[in-house]
């Protein structure tokens, strides 16, 4: 499952790289600690966060990530937004919490870790 | 100059998770007991018992420092350490503005204000224990502009630590040094963290046996943030002599 059909099926904002979606999407992992992320995120997940700190970006870079979602409508500051273009990193956004994006998630399209 | 030893880091009862024998003479006892010179007052996003504490610290020979332990959007937390208490309490005006919720006494903790004697003056009903709506960017540029110190709290520590929270240290973040806790020797944080900012071990302590368990010692004319700031860039003379567990 690509993030494009992630984005259409359950309607997030695409905040940034827009040209980007067209990538595969291994899994899903869910954490605002960005130590934690970067520990046991892998290659081609999406991950799910309230955090809008522009150290996602870097995280997402360093961990090959296929998309950080943005719960709860966030909104990140001009840094991240900056940050993710310039690094081509799609920065999604929803208005569900996590628990419930992350149950969306894992039943509907059986995105597993 | 002479050698000051410092803990620049302790929490007093206002804190909710401290315990109530946190009092300002119980500190100032214990403190002087382990040879404390310099002690940093750094209560959860609150600075409303400096007052009482360098009241207490009076008839001793230890220099007490107005601080906050400020608790970022991302839940980093900061020490802001001033020589001024009326720049403390600027700053704590403005994490006030910038801090929701009301304290639970039974989920958190109490938040007596004291004076000198430790008898309670009021109760603070601000949620202490929780995050203020400010971007760490942001905490570190208001405690800078009144003044302060920035202190990256316990970055050995998982949680409500900057490299916890945030994976790395934010490139060009104006920190002016980082602290270890007493779980971390010094050398193992410089081996494990190598950054350019020099490190200063505190205790965080919220009880009195955990004050001076990790501690710096600074080379100085006097106990003063002036003259700390200058030991972390090793100007005139003063320095950082070492992280040293109690």
């Amino acid at each position: 499952m690509k993030v494009k059909e992630i984005v259409d099926k359950f309607d997030f904002k695409v905040l940034t790289a827009p040209d980007r979606l067209d990538v595969e999407v291994s899994g899903g992992y869910a954490s605002d600690l960005l130590s934690d992320v970067m520990a046991n995120s892998r290659p081609g997940n999406i991950w799910i966060t309230l955090q809008t700190h522009q150290n996602i970006i870097a995280v997402a870079k360093l961990r090959s990530l296929a998309a950080i979602v943005l719960v709860n409508n966030r909104t990140p500051d001009a840094e991240t937004l900056k940050s993710a273009e310039a690094e081509h990193v799609p920065l999604l956004s929803t208005g569900d919490p996590a628990f419930k994006i992350s149950g969306k998630l894992y039943v509907r399209l059986g995105l597993k870790d | 100059m002479k050698a000051f030893r410092a803990d620049l880091h302790i929490h007093t009862c206002l804190s909710p998770c401290a315990e109530l024998e946190m009092s300002p003479r119980g500190i100032i006892r214990t403190a002087s007991e382990k040879e404390i010179d310099i002690l940093g007052v750094c209560d959860h996003n609150s600075a409303e018992n400096v007052s009482a504490m360098r009241d207490a610290a009076r008839p001793f020979r230890i220099s007490v420092l107005a601080g906050m332990e400020v608790t970022s959007q991302e839940e980093v937390h900061v020490l802001g350490l001033f020589d001024s208490l009326d720049s403390a309490l600027g700053l704590q005006e403005i994490v006030y503005a910038h801090l929701p919720g009301e304290n639970d006494e039974d989920a958190f903790g109490l938040q007596p204000v004291v004076n000198e004697q430790g008898e309670v003056l009021r109760f603070n009903e601000k949620l202490l224990i929780g995050a203020t709506t400010l971007a760490l960017e942001e905490v570190v540029s208001l405690i800078r502009s009144h003044g302060g110190l920035a202190i990256a709290s316990h970055i050995d520590r998982e949680g409500f630590s900057i490299i916890g929270q945030l994976g790395f240290i934010p490139d060009g973040l104006p920190l002016d040094a980082l602290e270890t806790s007493p779980a971390m020797p010094v050398e193992t944080a410089r081996q494990k963290f190598g950054s350019r900012l020099p490190l200063t071990p505190a205790s965080d302590a919220h009880r009195l046996e955990e004050i001076g368990r990790a501690s710096t010692s600074f080379w100085l004319v006097e106990g003063t943030v002036a003259e700390i700031r200058k030991a972390l860039v090793r100007q005139d003379g003063r320095k950082v002599m070492n992280g040293e567990e109690a």
